[in-house]
């Protein structure tokens, strides 16, 4: 593609690597050539790659495919998910699922974005509901505060909660924070 | 309305106040000086074939990038003094200081130079920051900026030795050439005055003509203030075939690139007739942005392309 197509978001192929297009800087003296400074993110090493560009440079766009699936289960270092409507099982590796495994349990729905039939990156939903299982010892007869305490959610990660969170108790946590938003019934 | 674009706009008001006041300046100022204000074609059936600068088509036609043919075929015919604020469009041109459409201001005077039109716009500058309140100091990005006469000048040849370390009258090497511009020779320009560089290689004379010497050098001059690239000058080529010759070059490659373009004829019989002149260019959106003290040309735009 013409070096004046790409945009934000693009996905480019540089030396049999993906890369998505984080930012684009565009300079031209008026009567000069146009130079465009890119930085990119390797899709496969999530680096940072700052390059430079001019009028009539040509690169090579590469497509990425957005796929529904939801999380099965763990097995060993890796993920497995599925895809909703092929049915068909992918694993992806705890480096690349990284921080987000503490938000995945089974049934999860998520959309996994695939470069020649690889997984290379992964999209969660915004807020996910993780059932309490451990709180700090309760605190009755104590004065009530607006304190917040650990609570040790089911996919292993802890969060600060309210004191009137009990273990069993469902939550709501914002995937991108790692916060409590509000407590949605117990189980 | 959409709370978004409420915002936007109220936010950019009093940019678009200034520049309101900035368009009427600059009338005022050309009025004052017995330019007058003339107005040309945007749609034209041929645009200046020109590598960098790339035309919008329409229905074969194309879009204006700048309405200087126009302008020298009233020049041709005699009108000595004149001046235009007018639209141009140049695709794919779209970052902070680019529009696809923007607006320029040009002039054109017959008899003097590129220094003479480089002089105009110094004295056009101050006298738009005494009407806008700012004196002769513009605060721009934290910096204050001395705009008193007459602004330092340094040539084409100067500014690459001292900051690119290379010599464009030696070996010119185009893409180096932009790449340096911008990446070394501009970020050494003082940042507490405006700069006019001035004399470039004949590589990149476009419409200047060419002062013979050893080595013969391009009467073109450029200003820029805080960075930004505000206005290019030239001492017109009045040479009916040195301007063919010079515009089949640049169609040629444009023909290679696979880019449109057409052979803009009138504007050529016309140049027999051009008297010794002078024209300038000058980015009314960048000007506005220097004395809105603002990086971005959005902010002095209704509706930038983006948001249309």
């Amino acid at each position: 593609m013409n070096i004046e197509e790409v945009s934000k978001n693009t996905k480019l192929l540089i030396d049999n690597t993906p890369f998505s297009v984080e930012t684009v800087e565009f300079v031209k003296p008026g009567k000069g050539r146009a130079i465009y400074k890119f930085r990119l993110r390797n899709l496969f090493s999530g680096n940072v790659l700052d390059i430079t560009y001019h009028s009539g440079d040509k690169v090579e766009e590469t497509s990425i495919t957005m796929h529904e699936m939801q999380y099965l289960y763990q097995e060993g270092d890796n993920f497995i998910f599925m895809d909703s409507s092929s049915f068909e099982q992918i694993p992806m590796t705890k480096e690349q699922v990284g921080e987000k495994t503490g938000f995945l349990k089974e049934g999860t729905p998520v959309v996994v974005m695939m470069w020649e039939g690889r997984p290379i990156d992964l999209q969660i939903p915004k807020v996910v509901e993780l059932k309490v299982l451990e709180t700090s010892a309760s605190l009755k007869g104590a004065t009530i505060t607006a304190q917040m305490k650990e609570g040790k959610l089911e996919t292993g990660i802890t969060v600060g909660v309210p004191a009137f969170v009990k273990e069993g108790d469902v939550i709501k946590v914002d995937t991108r924070t790692g916060t409590y938003i509000e407590r949605v019934g117990s189980k | 309305m959409p709370p978004d674009e409420l915002k936007r706009l109220s936010r950019i008001k009093s940019k678009l106040e200034c520049r309101s006041s900035i368009l009427e300046g600059i009338r005022a100022f050309f009025r004052q000086r017995d330019f007058i204000e003339v107005e040309t074609p945007l749609r034209v059936p041929a645009v200046a074939p020109e590598q960098f600068i790339s035309p919008f088509t329409s229905e074969g036609w194309f879009l204006s990038t700048s309405p200087e043919l126009q302008m020298k075929r009233l020049l041709s015919a005699g009108y000595d003094r004149i001046f235009q604020i007018c639209h141009c469009f140049r695709k794919d041109e779209r970052g902070q200081n680019h529009n696809p459409e923007f607006t320029m201001l040009e002039w054109y005077r017959a008899r003097g130079d590129y220094l003479q039109v480089i002089r105009d716009a110094q004295e056009m500058v101050l006298d738009l920051a005494g009407k806008t309140g700012c004196g002769q100091v513009l605060k721009y990005q934290g910096q204050e900026i001395d705009l008193s006469l007459p602004w330092p000048q340094i040539t084409v040849r100067e500014a690459f030795l001292r900051w690119a370390g290379w010599d464009p009258f030696k070996t010119f090497d185009g893409q180096r050439f932009d790449d340096d511009l911008v990446a070394r020779v501009i970020p050494g320009f003082l940042s507490e005055r405006p700069t006019v560089i001035l004399d470039y290689p004949p590589e990149c004379a476009s419409l200047a003509r060419l002062r013979p010497g050893s080595p013969p050098v391009a009467e073109r001059a450029e200003i820029f203030i805080g960075g930004l690239e505000i206005a290019n000058a030239y001492s017109e080529l009045t040479e009916p075939s040195e301007q063919a010759q010079r515009f089949k070059l640049e169609a040629e490659q444009l023909r290679r690139a696979g880019k449109p373009s057409a052979w803009p004829q009138k504007f050529l019989e016309a140049v027999e007739y051009l008297p010794e002149s002078s024209g300038i260019a000058l980015g009314v959106d960048r000007l506005v942005m220097l004395f809105c003290d603002t990086r971005q040309i959005d902010d002095v735009m209704a509706f930038p392309a983006d948001l249309l």
